[in-house]
């Protein structure tokens, strides 16, 4: 598969429907991650917050969507995010990611991608970037 | 109370999964995964994969098969509920596939002090190997430890 990410391009953004508390259950079961402030409100706000909040790796996980929705998955060669602030239950999270540069890596040709995850008030809930690897001009 | 440098260099558990299509398409339900690649076993033999493949970030999910996954928090003298994650970083060598058998090994790797000692961020690296001994990806994940009781 030919993949001619060039500096500049933008990803396709993904954006995801309201996160219900039902996506909040079943990510706390498919991910393992049991922790009650994700997925009962009694414990939520018994550590002080007004409700459940989304698992920041659920976040991340719509970032390796809008890659593997776009790139064959064995190009990925790394997938790196900082959280930033909390994603509240109902939040719909828009994933956009960014070519920054093409380069050399360890005998590979590399895209540098730069990720953010928003919600629609503005708020920036991750940053991040991924390392996806593309093929030389001659191989197009 | 701040946590003691001496964590640096602790092992963490090590867990183990054999992975199941069942739980992988349940992890897909849950992101919104609908590409067959990842739900359907034909389509996934198709596009050149053995097995359904795993997602990127479901390697994260296996340091979770333990019965108390966060046990190695209280074991340095950290509470879990005044744990975020900061930050994760996922570094991959190959794609890991369902029946797949799993490993992931760990040790905590930096301690730094923020905000007067308000907050530490405290860093795990985990490596993923495959039945095999392969390696399949390796992790990072920083946790920030919040200390509300420290006095500017």
């Amino acid at each position: 598969m030919s993949l001619p990410l060039e500096a500049g391009d933008e990803l396709t953004p993904l954006r995801v429907d309201p996160i219900s508390r039902t996506a909040l259950a079943l990510f706390a079961g498919g991910s393992g991650d049991h922790n009650p402030v994700h997925i009962d409100s009694d414990a939520a706000r018994a550590a002080g917050m007004d409700d459940v909040f989304a698992h920041g790796m659920l976040s991340m996980a719509y970032l390796g969507r809008l890659l593997t929705r776009q790139v064959p998955q064995e190009r990925i060669r790394s997938l790196r995010v900082r959280f930033t602030a909390v994603t509240p239950v109902h939040a719909s999270p828009v994933c956009t990611g960014r070519v920054v540069s093409v380069g050399e890596h360890d005998g590979e040709l590399r895209a540098s991608v730069e990720l953010t995850v928003r919600l629609s008030d503005g708020t920036t809930t991750l940053v991040g970037d991924a390392s996806i690897a593309v093929d030389r001009p001659a191989e197009r | 109370m701040a946590l003691d440098p001496s964590v640096i260099g602790t092992e963490v558990p090590e867990a183990r999964m054999l992975v199941e299509r069942g739980r992988l398409r349940l992890f897909c339900k849950a992101i919104g995964e609908t590409d067959p690649v990842y739900l359907d076993v034909d389509a996934a033999r198709a596009a050149g994969h053995p097995d359904l493949p795993v997602p990127p970030t479901f390697l994260c999910s296996i340091q979770n098969e333990r019965p108390d996954p966060l046990d190695w928090l209280p074991a340095i003298g950290v509470d879990p509920l005044r744990v975020l994650h900061g930050e994760q970083s996922c570094v991959y060598h190959a794609v890991a596939h369902a029946r797949d058998e799993l490993t992931v090994r760990g040790r905590l790797t930096d301690l730094t002090v923020k905000k007067n000692g308000h907050l530490e961020l405290l860093t795990r690296e985990s490596v993923v190997t495959d039945g095999e001994g392969n390696t399949v990806a390796e992790l990072r994940d920083t946790v920030v430890v919040r200390h509300p009781e420290v006095v500017r």
